[in-house]
């Protein structure tokens, strides 16, 4: 066996009192691909940064080509030989792209005025393997988004890296896209590099990696082929969840007459990467609609739609009236409480505050009384009412983010994401106090989530979101039967 | 075309002691000074990134170091040289903390040290003439045509070397640093390192244009080279003539400068008129005057 090129192991990292990351050890030799996959906030992000020495590893070690390397700075990593592929990147807007791939060929040096002149030729020897010969001259503004992904790629291989880490590779491309990307990164492993990719789901990279490692909640849960991972009982219950309850209620649309919430033919652009294509989806009064979709589906895109906070085509209606053109603000206070993936709750400001804030327009009495309830609901908060928000565990921000949205007494309650990064014993008090919610009051709610199981057991009805299109609906029953194979 | 046009440009420049007043000599060789400050501030912040709301810190340490040395009987060329190491000195001393901490407190570093400097000179007023100022025995010339044509050789070198530094591979990496520090340094290259040189670079070019502008002006004083409205000035010279082109903040200095002096006779409307133009420029053409012409010319 040949001696692995990077090699990781034990390596830990913490944010305050959340661990991030958890003794992580892999190797990769030289010609192979490992994916490192892992649900949004599973520490897979952080992984990578801590090899790159973006982050500070707490504990562990690095190595490369038998070098330890974990205490280094970035840029000395980067000359040692590691390459970092980056999803998003903020390019040189007044440089064309041809001068954006030299810049990765320039030495490290204060006095280096002019670059030499084979550095030109390699810069488009370059440009031209992964595909941009003809779009060398232009600005990177008026490239398309998957040319913008491509020069990206030309600038890690102008460093000539041995270890190539890829962020997300396939996010936001299309199929024939996908399929020259793979190609890119195939040429790697001919190479002899190593490379590790960061993803998601299997799926998306199974065809293309030698080993996957699935990571949850910072730590390994499992590691080998991708169809053996696939079939792995644990990783089935970190993104399918284990046994699917349902208890959908029968909420004839007819009966609720108008839609309470009706989305046609939404389509959003981040710049030129489609968020959102063509989407519909209805909500009826009382109802709570599930919205499940693996993270870069376009979940929280479409929730900010609804809330105002992305321009979009096609049409928004609430209660028969098109959204389009008003504000964020004048949207929440027509009744519909977005519930944010980041919880966005003010931490210097107490768990007190943070609810009166959410009551702020509300008449006292019912500030008080909605208080009350909300503290009925989530006890912990009441604990916890003087302590500051940023003080609290995960799970009791979540709590507290969901029951400042409560407070405004929205007609509908937008959930994105509640479960993100909580630990299961966490998602449980969470579902209880979502199952009293739905039981006691006439609340509305749509609910975004990776966590199948979480999403199931109070939906009345399910959409699945994928590569920004709504691909099955239907009632939770049938989910595992019709949509639940193709979701790994 | 574009070289015919500076050429054009230049000689008219350089004819001005032959057909102007020494009056409108005086008021561009002041301007010319400031076109170096604001295009040494441009390096920092259009291409490092970095705001530093300190310029006069810089301006300051050089202007009051050759001033010094001057009234201790050491000679003029040696006072700009010195006056331009201390500024590059100063300078690093106060970027190296300074550049280690993140988002806007470089910037608040930056503004401190010049209230420090300020309360400094207030302080040991017995050396540094304090609040009134430090009287200056030499100047660089007495007659004005020739105190002109220096500033105006002093700021075309300037320029030059500014310009083809933020052109050159060194400047595509420093560009590289400030939009995405942590890119850059995942391409190898160590930010820190570069965008303390720029600073260095910044601090000399400041420093050096200081020192200069004491001996034209024959007086040393807080309100003309320390005071933070002074800096104020140079951040919106640099803005209005555009961010990121180095050319742009030297006209957008001569253009304050002279607007400043035309608009005189409005007295305290002046200065009320000269910022609400540069504030429409900001708000409406936040790429400023040259950026704007430089899109244009792009798109065209």
């Amino acid at each position: 066996m040949t001696t692995p090129l990077l090699e990781v192991a034990g390596l830990t990292k913490r944010f305050g009192g959340l661990v991030a990351v958890k003794n992580l050890g892999f190797a990769i030799a030289a010609g192979e691909i490992l994916g490192l996959i892992g649900p949004n906030g599973s520490g897979k992000s952080t992984a990578m940064k801590l090899i790159m020495g973006i982050e500070r590893a707490n504990a562990g070690s690095v190595r490369l080509a038998g070098r330890e390397i974990v205490s280094w700075p970035t840029h000395r990593i980067a000359r040692a030989g590691i390459g970092l592929v980056f999803q998003h990147s903020r390019p040189l807007h007044r440089q064309t792209v041809l001068e954006n791939i030299k810049l990765a060929l320039l030495p490290d040096s204060l006095f280096h005025l002019a670059a030499e002149t084979s550095v030109d030729a390699r810069a488009r020897a370059i440009g031209e393997r992964v595909g941009l010969g003809a779009v060398l001259d232009r600005h990177p503004t008026t490239l398309p988004f998957a040319d913008l992904r491509r020069m990206e790629l030309a600038k890690a291989i102008a460093r000539d890296p041995e270890v190539v880490l890829v962020d997300e590779p396939f996010a936001g491309l299309t199929m024939a896209e996908v399929e020259s990307f793979s190609a890119l990164i195939r040429s790697f492993r001919e190479e002899g590099k190593a490379v590790l990719l960061v993803d998601h789901n299997v799926k998306g990279v199974a065809a293309l990696v030698d080993r996957v490692l699935v990571l949850y909640l910072g730590e390994r849960i499992a590691e080998g082929k991708a169809e053996a991972v696939m079939r792995d009982e644990t990783v089935r219950r970190v993104y399918l969840g284990g046994a699917i309850e349902t208890h959908a209620r029968a909420i004839a649309p007819e009966k609720s007459g108008v839609a309470l919430l009706k989305v046609e033919d939404l389509t959003v652009f981040y710049g030129k990467a489609q968020a959102l294509a063509r989407v519909a989806l209805e909500v009826h009064e009382r109802e709570f609609v599930s919205v499940v979709g693996l993270n870069g589906a376009g979940k929280s895109t479409l929730f900010n739609a609804i809330s105002g906070l992305v321009p979009y085509s096609g049409g928004i209606n609430w209660q028969g009236t098109a959204l389009a053109g008003k504000t964020p603000a004048a949207i929440a206070r027509g009744g519909i409480a977005q519930c944010p993936e980041t919880r966005e709750l003010f931490g210097d400001m107490s768990v007190q505050e943070n609810l009166d804030l959410g009551g702020q327009r509300q008449p006292p009495a019912e500030r008080a009384d909605r208080l009350a309830w909300l503290y009925d609901l989530f006890p912990i908060l009441k604990s916890r009412s003087k302590q500051l928000a940023r003080t609290l565990s995960g799970g009791e921000q979540q709590m507290l983010a969901i029951a400042r949205a409560l407070m405004m007494n929205p007609r509908l309650l937008i959930l994105d994401e509640p479960t993100l990064g909580l630990a299961p014993v966490i998602l449980e008090q969470l579902s209880k106090a979502l199952e009293r919610l739905r039981e006691t009051t006439p609340i509305t709610v749509l609910l975004g989530e990776q966590n199948v199981t979480f999403a199931l057991p109070h939906a009345d009805r399910v959409y699945v979101l994928e590569h920004a299109r709504i691909i099955w609906q239907g009632p939770p029953d049938r989910f595992a039967a019709e949509a639940g194979a193709g979701y790994l | 075309m574009r070289i015919v046009f500076a050429l054009v440009v230049l000689l008219v420049m350089a004819s001005l002691p032959f057909w102007v007043s020494a009056y409108i000599l005086a008021v561009l060789t002041v301007a010319y000074y400031f076109g170096v400050f604001a295009m040494a501030w441009d390096l920092l912040f259009g291409f490092a990134g970095e705001v530093n709301f300190g310029p006069t810190f810089l301006i300051g340490l050089g202007a009051y170091t050759a001033g010094l040395l001057d009234n201790h009987g050491v000679p003029v060329w040696l006072d700009v040289i010195a006056g331009a190491l201390a500024a590059v000195i100063g300078g690093l001393v106060l970027a190296l903390p300074a550049l280690r901490l993140r988002g806007p407190y470089f910037g608040l570093i930056t503004l401190v040290a010049v209230l420090v400097l300020q309360q400094v000179i207030v302080i040991f007023a017995g050396v540094t003439g304090g609040e009134i100022g430090l009287t200056i025995n030499d100047v660089l010339s007495v007659d004005p045509g020739h105190n002109y044509w220096l500033a105006l050789v002093f700021l075309m070198v300037s320029g030059v070397i500014l310009y083809s530094l933020s052109r050159s591979a060194a400047g595509l990496i420093l560009q590289a640093c400030g939009q995405d520090a942590i890119e850059a340094q995942a391409l190898g290259f160590n930010v820190a390192k570069h965008k303390l040189a720029a600073f260095a670079v910044s601090a000399l070019f400041s420093g050096l244009a200081g020192a200069m502008l004491v001996f034209y002006l024959g007086t040393a004083s807080v309100d003309t080279v320390v005071d933070i409205s002074v800096g104020v000035q140079i951040i919106i010279a640099a803005v209005l003539g555009g961010r990121r082109t180095i050319v742009g903040a030297a006209i957008g200095a001569v253009f304050l400068i002279v607007a400043g002096e035309i608009l005189r006779p409005l007295g305290q409307l002046n200065t009320f008129v000269v910022s609400a133009i540069a504030l429409a420029v900001i708000l409406f053409f936040p790429d400023g005057l040259v950026g704007y012409l430089l899109r244009r010319g792009e798109r065209a």
